[in-house]
């Protein structure tokens, strides 16, 4: 899932501005499960906002309302109202809602009120963590389903560096040393062979280095025509 | 290793072709402009090593570019072994400056992945690790010897020509996989090792036995780094702090003895002239410590030379390899 993360108030404030009617939208997918912009998230931070309005003598209305997801369109339609009628839409969806909200309402102003951070997953309770980086070109299946490229600080293919200590990156004893982890999976399953041999140098073209990127289907698009 | 031909015949592949057991340095370039910074630091180490490492935006700190550092070192007379590490440049930055340092009189280039930029004065930079050192050694090398850049189009003109070399962590973790890397960066097309500082040499000897096991030291040149220590605090600081290093309590140890008559005093307490002898004293040990240590490490098959780490305290390499007996060095 996507991880993200609330912005600190002092800045969704200063996003705000000075707009009288705000609509706090939250979304039902990723960022629910990470509890960053879920519907509760949504509706405490509309409190939060009103309780700052008051404190800071703004005249302000704010709503809350959550749609099931922020990236298709069809479920923002359901809100079309509430979002045009809105001088400034907070989204607490990752920053593809946002975009989406653009892209679908033009008239709309939308800010974002979260911090988008990775693709990852809850370890245990209160603690995600990045697992891809979608970089287009899969090797999971030459790492042992660790992903050097999202693991990795230095996104190394021959790793590990010299930096590896105890399990741990140099970069911060938080982080575990992916190549590590690499070595240690490759070994217990006797195919260590795989990290003997040399990496090419990686097309980073398929990772966002080639532009943003797209995919298209066209065996479902014709599909759709035919319909 | 046998034959006699030279890759590129820089004085360092010369020396240690020719069998010698091979000193190396290092000079950490400025955080200014100021070029006659490495011009001094220059001085202090002709005629104590063979060749010079010129760090690359070392720890990640903004220093004067290796290339720059390199090229004037070559003005002075003395052979660089350019650093290049892969935070700071993608394979089209890397090659064209592996262009310009060939141009420049460059002839050794030690390929490295690089210290994270979290650990510098920008940590808050894009890092690019587009390649990593395995692969910067292979494009070396093709560069050099099929005359071809990374995207496979020839070198019309003349070639960047290196004598390429890598580093080694004996001690990092996996610690069972570090000869295996070794091994990696051998058919990569590496000619020449300098390994991290050596305090722990059962640890080493160790790693040799297995890089002899894997006949490594029949294909690359082996040079075990080694480095003087300050104070006994330094000392500490490497054991508990840096990875991939191993400090022996002995060690620490006798970096605390040499301060013995100024034991329990604290530094506010001291006079300006009892620090001074005390830092002095402490120094004395760490060259000795060092001296020993090139001894020990020359008594182990597969160790062809010794690289003197001493940044910011470059005058201690000549005292090192003088009392280690490897001067005057050669001439080839
Ligand atoms: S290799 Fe690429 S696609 Fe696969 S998990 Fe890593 S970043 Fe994601
Ligand atoms: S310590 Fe491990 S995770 Fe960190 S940069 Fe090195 S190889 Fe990558």
């Amino acid at each position: 899932m996507i991880v993200a993360e609330q912005k600190p108030l002092e800045e969704i404030k200063e996003l705000l501005g000075d707009a009288e009617k705000v609509l706090v939208l939250g979304c039902g997918t990723c960022v629910t499960v990470c509890f960053a912009g879920g519907a509760r998230e949504a509706a405490i931070m509309a409190s939060s906002l009103r309780m700052a309005s008051k404190i800071d003598g703004v005249q302000r209305i704010i709503n809350d309302m959550t749609v099931q997801r922020q990236c298709e369109w069809e479920y923002l339609d359901q809100v079309a109202d509430e979002i045009r009628d809105a001088d400034v839409v907070l989204s607490l969806g990752c920053g593809v809602g946002v975009q989406a909200i653009v892209e679908r309402f033009p008239e709309a102003w939308v800010v974002p009120g979260l911090n988008t951070t990775f693709m990852g997953m809850p370890v245990e309770q209160g603690v995600w963590v990045e697992r891809c980086a979608g970089c287009g070109d899969c090797i999971l299946g030459l790492t042992g389903g660790i992903c050097p490229i999202a693991r990795c600080s230095k996104q190394l293919l021959n790793g590990p560096c010299g930096g590896s200590q105890d399990g741990k990156c140099e970069v911060d004893p938080s982080i575990d040393c992916a190549w590590q982890l690499i070595y240690d999976r490759l070994k217990s399953k006797g195919k260590l062979d795989l990290m003997l041999k040399i990496q090419p140098p990686k097309n980073w073209q398929k990772a966002r280095h080639g532009g943003p990127r797209r995919i298209v289907r066209e065996d479902i698009r014709l599909h759709l025509e035919e319909e | 290793m046998a034959d006699n031909e030279y890759t590129v015949g820089s004085k360092l592949e010369r020396i240690l072709k020719a069998g010698h057991f091979a000193v190396t340095g290092e000079l950490g370039p400025p955080q200014s402009a100021d070029g006659d910074v490495i011009r001094k630091k220059a001085q202090l180490l002709k005629g104590a090593c063979d060749a010079v490492n010129i760090t690359d935006n070392q720890t990640a700190i903004v220093r004067m570019s290796s290339i720059a550092s390199a090229a004037i070192l070559v003005q002075e007379g003395l052979e660089p072994i350019m650093q290049m590490t892969c935070r700071d440049r993608n394979r089209l930055a890397i090659q064209s400056d592996l262009l310009g340092a060939y141009a420049l009189g460059i002839r050794n280039l030690l390929a490295l992945t690089g210290d994270h930029q979290t650990f510098g004065n920008h940590p808050t930079a894009k890092n690019v690790f587009d390649m990593d050192s395995v692969q910067l050694i292979q494009m070396v090398t093709a560069m050099r010897d099929e005359k071809m850049f990374q995207c496979g189009d020839p070198i019309k003109g003349q070639e960047p020509r290196f004598f390429v070399g890598g580093a080694a962590a004996p001690f990092a973790d996996p610690i069972d996989f570090r000869p295996y890397r070794l091994a990696k960066k051998v058919e990569a097309g590496v000619q020449f090792i300098q390994t991290q500082l050596i305090y722990d040499i059962e640890g080493f000897k160790k790693y040799m036995e297995k890089v002899r096991e894997l006949g490594l030291h029949e294909k690359v040149y082996i040079l075990a780094g080694v480095g003087p220590l300050k104070s006994p605090g330094m000392a500490r600081y490497m054991r508990d702090n840096v990875p991939g290093l191993r400090v022996p309590d002995y060690i620490v140890d006798r970096m605390t003895a040499a301060g013995k008559p100024w034991a329990g005093k604290k530094k506010d307490e001291m006079t300006k002239e009892e620090r001074k002898a005390r830092s002095q004293a402490w120094r004395a040990e760490g060259i000795k410590i060092c001296i020993e240590l090139i001894q020990q490490l020359r008594e182990i098959e597969g160790v062809a030379g010794v690289h003197i780490m001493a940044i910011e305290w470059e005058e201690a390499v000549r005292p090192i390899a003088e009392g280690a007996g490897l001067l005057p060095r050669p001439e080839v």
